[in-house]
Parts: structure tokens; C-alpha cells; sequence
């Protein structure tokens, strides 16, 4: 029996966020701008479900914060925000884990698009809000890429024995 | 297997207090943060340090893009070259042959505000850099630019193409500094109708190449058509650099202001090099030096 309580595969997690980061990045065609879905929230919900006990506020709080930077957005805006977002989910990961993969995707919805509503809500008291339906685009695709998102990881976090 | 979920599960239990606490330490200094980012000027060496960390990311990212136009430079036959080159010497012989009526009415100026005591105008000397192609906010117009603080970017600093003026830095980072355009819109510049020289301010709207005047009333001098220069009002832009032209006016006698939309002269969306004005602060301290002087040799006089 393997004893040791060694955290293994640091770096995987390093670059599944950093592949996030890039995803959030390139650049797409005007049109499309919407539709991405928002893959640095996504891989964070993945990481608070499937690692509670090491990644959790204090990383989400470290992602959103290099996100503020990339982003130009105010310095501690999306750092609360996905803070939050891995609050949530480990408040709820005991019990998402047993949920069939749609009803998580719901739950994703919801997660994602209250990360987008406190974004809005702080852009509103300072700078300027977007007013289209369109803003709530990413929340919508994020839910339908997660099934691939999480079979993705899980894939990765088994190969690579993360723990 | 259900023993080790066991063990698992009260070690959640035992943090879950704590969990809290993190929480709300982690919320609170988030406000703290944003409330000093939003009023003050504190954390603008805090951006910058982390925009290393982000720098490579940004270049991953943008690779796509490199690449294709490196694919596009190397498919292009040798008889579309030697075209391309062709036009770019005819259009460099055009361009040298207006820059010499230039200079002489450059010198002309200079001797004209000299004869009317007013301090000489020295021209802006330009750095050249390159837009990263990264998609950073969709609802804000920020550009990414692959120079910083060590090639003498500053915040505030005048970014123009060859078309017109783009906007300005508003993060000088080490390796990278973000810059606004002038659409985004949190940002204004003042301009001057070239026509007939009339002030006014040009507000960014966050439509991709539109800008609109505010604060003009119904009945300005002001048409369709007209080209908006930079009046270089507020010492930020300097000035008589093409900003927009007018495209749209409405003129509605029942609002107080007539509602006035204009195009970017700029390419603003799809410039890859950008100029940066770098001898605007020197410029002034110039002028600032001069004046001393006058000022001096005035007393001495007397």
C-alpha cells in the first residue's frame, strides 16, 4: 500500500490552467467572440471537484488575479469572482460527483453564469456594463463543452496520477 | 476503499470552518484591491510584474495568427513580390517627394511662431512595435503591444498608425504593455474640425470603428465629411494628427445636442504595427528649458 501523502502532479495542473489561459486567448473572428466558452473557470471547477483538499479558494483567488492582469479588467475583480466559483464547488462537490454528467452541466450553467453576473454587477459600478443578451453566450457553451472538459481531465488526472 | 472515503470526508469536515474564514478573508481583500486599482495609481507596478507571467502566454497564443501570416509570407509567388515591391518604390517616391515641400514649410513654421515669441514645435519621434494578437476583453477596445518599460513606454503615451491616431497606454509592462483605443468607451480625445478649427472632444462608444461628439449643439459648423485632427488640447496627443471623419449627424431640434457619429481614420482593428510618440514629455520639458532661457535673457536685458 502506498502510504505517502505526497501531492503528485503539480505541473499538470499548472498546465491545464495555462492551456486554459491560452484557450481564453487566441484570438477568434469578431462573430465568434461570444461563443467562447470560459475555459479558465471551467478547468478551476474541475480541479475544486476533483482536488477539494488542494486546490480550492486560495487558487481561484491566484487564477482569477493573473486573469485581471491579462484581462486589464480592475485588479481583484475576476480574483473574487472565481474565488467564489471554487467556494461553490466545494461546497457542492460531495454531491455532484454522484450526478449523472447532465445534471452537472446544469450545474456548470449555474456556476458559470453567476461567475458572469458578478462580473457584471462589479463592471457596473465602475466602468462600462456590455448591455447585450449576448454577454451570457459563454455561460451557455461552457455547459455544453463540460461533459468533453471533464472526461478530458479525468482522463489526464488518472494517466498522470494526480492527487 | 469506503474506509479511505471515510477518512477523506472528515478531514473535509474539519476544514470546513476554516474553508469559510478563507473565504471571506480572500473576498474582503479582493474589495480592498479593487477599490486601490479603481482610485488610485498604487497597483500599477503590481500589474506590470505579473504581466511577465502572463507575456508568455500572451506569445503562445498569438502563434496561430503568427504562423498563418508567416505561411501567407511564404506562399506568395516571386512575381507578386517583385509587384508588391515595385509599388512600395513608386509609393516611396511620391511620399519623399511631399515630405520635401514638408520640411521647408516645417522650417517656415518654425520661423513664423519664433517671429510671434511662441515656443518652437520640435517633430515627434516614433517607435515602432508590433500588436500581440491576443483577444483580451470582448466590451472593452485594449489592444496588446510587444513593447514596455524597457524601450521607454509610459502610461499615457500616444499609439498611431499610418492612417491616424489609435490611442494610448494605459499599462506599460516589462516585456508587454496593454493599450486603449480611442473606440473604447471610457476613453475621449480631444480634436479640432480641420476645417475651421472648432473644439470638441470625441468619446469612444465600444462599436469597433465609431466614435461620437457629445457636446456639440445643433447648430456647430460641422458636416459630414469633415476631418477631426487632434487639437492637442490636455497635453496627451500631439497635435494635428487625423483622428476620425464624420460620418453621420442627426440634428434634433427637440435635444439639447446634435448627435454626431464619426469613423476612425485609423485601422484600428487590423493595424499589426503600431508607431509610439516617444519625444512628447521631452518636448515639453524643451519648451519648459527655453522659456527659462527667455525669461533669463529678458532679465539680464533690463
Amino acid at each position: 500500500m502506498n502510504n505517502k501523502a505526497v501531492n503528485h502532479g503539480g505541473i499538470i495542473i499548472l498546465s491545464s490552467f495555462a492551456v486554459a489561459f491560452i484557450l481564453n486567448m487566441v484570438p477568434l473572428p469578431d462573430n465568434l467572440e461570444n461563443y467562447r466558452p470560459e475555459w479558465v473557470t471551467l478547468i478551476l471547477i474541475y480541479w475544486c471537484l476533483a482536488l477539494p483538499h488542494r486546490t480550492g479558494v486560495f487558487t481561484g483567488w491566484v487564477v482569477g488575479f493573473l486573469l485581471d492582469v491579462h484581462l486589464g479588467s480592475l485588479l481583484g475583480q475576476h480574483a473574487l469572482v472565481l474565488s467564489i466559483v471554487a467556494y461553490l464547488s466545494y461546497k457542492l462537490h460531495v454531491r455532484i460527483r454522484l450526478y449523472p454528467l447532465i445534471q452537472q452541466s446544469l450545474i456548470i450553467l449555474l456556476l458559470v453564469a453567476l461567475s458572469q453576473m458578478l462580473i457584471l454587477w462589479i463592471s457596473g459600478i465602475t466602468a462600462n456594463a456590455p448591455g447585450d443578451w449576448s454577454y451570457w453566450l459563454p455561460s451557455l457553451t461552457s455547459m455544453l463543452i463540460w461533459p468533453w472538459v471533464f472526461f478530458l481531465m479525468r482522463f489526464i488526472r488518472r494517466v498522470y496520477g494526480v492527487n | 476503499m469506503q474506509y479511505v472515503g471515510a477518512i477523506a470526508i472528515k478531514q473535509l469536515f474539519d476544514e470546513d470552518s476554516s474553508y469559510l474564514a478563507r473565504l471571506i478573508f480572500v473576498v474582503v481583500f479582493s474589495i480592498i484591491l479593487m477599490t486601490a486599482d479603481h482610485r488610485t495609481n498604487m497597483l500599477s507596478g503590481v500589474r506590470s510584474l505579473f504581466s511577465l507571467i502572463i507575456y508568455p502566454l500572451q506569445t503562445i497564443a498569438s502563434t496561430p495568427v503568427d504562423a498563418g501570416l508567416w505561411l501567407d509570407g511564404q506562399m506568395n509567388s516571386h512575381q507578386s513580390l517583385i509587384n508588391e515591391n515595385e509599388d512600395y518604390r513608386t509609393q516611396n517616391l511620391l511620399l519623399k517627394a511631399q515630405l520635401q515641400k514638408f520640411t521647408s514649410l516645417q522650417a517656415e513654421n518654425i520661423r513664423l511662431r519664433s517671429l510671434l515669441k511662441s515656443s518652437r514645435k520640435i517633430s515627434d519621434q516614433m517607435l515602432i512595435a508590433e500588436t500581440i494578437a491576443v483577444d483580451l476583453d470582448p466590451y472593452k477596445r485594449q489592444i496588446v503591444i510587444n513593447k514596455g518599460q524597457r524601450s521607454g513606454v509610459y502610461a499615457g503615451q500616444p499609439i498611431l498608425d499610418a492612417y491616424g491616431i489609435m490611442g494610448q497606454i494605459i499599462h506599460p509592462g516589462v516585456p508587454s504593455s496593454t493599450a486603449i483605443l480611442i473606440t473604447d468607451p471610457s476613453h475621449a480625445i480631444p480634436v479640432q474640425v480641420n476645417r475651421n478649427g472648432l473644439r470638441t472632444v470625441l468619446y469612444g462608444t465600444g462599436a469597433a470603428n465609431f466614435l461620437e461628439v457629445q457636446n456639440l449643439p445643433n447648430n456647430a459648423d460641422i458636416t459630414v465629411g469633415d476631418l477631426l485632427i487632434t487639437s492637442g488640447l490636455g497635453g496627451r496627443f500631439p497635435e494635428g494628427y487625423p483622428v476620425a471623419v464624420v460620418k453621420n449627424i442627426k440634428r434634433d431640434p427637440g435635444q439639447p445636442f446634435a448627435n454626431i457619429i464619426a469613423e476612425a481614420s485609423a485601422h484600428l482593428e487590423q493595424s499589426r504595427e503600431v508607431l509610439l510618440v516617444m519625444g512628447l514629455a521631452r518636448e515639453t520639458i524643451e519648451q519648459e528649458q527655453e522659456q527659462e532661457q527667455e525669461k533669463e535673457k529678458d532679465s539680464h536685458e533690463q
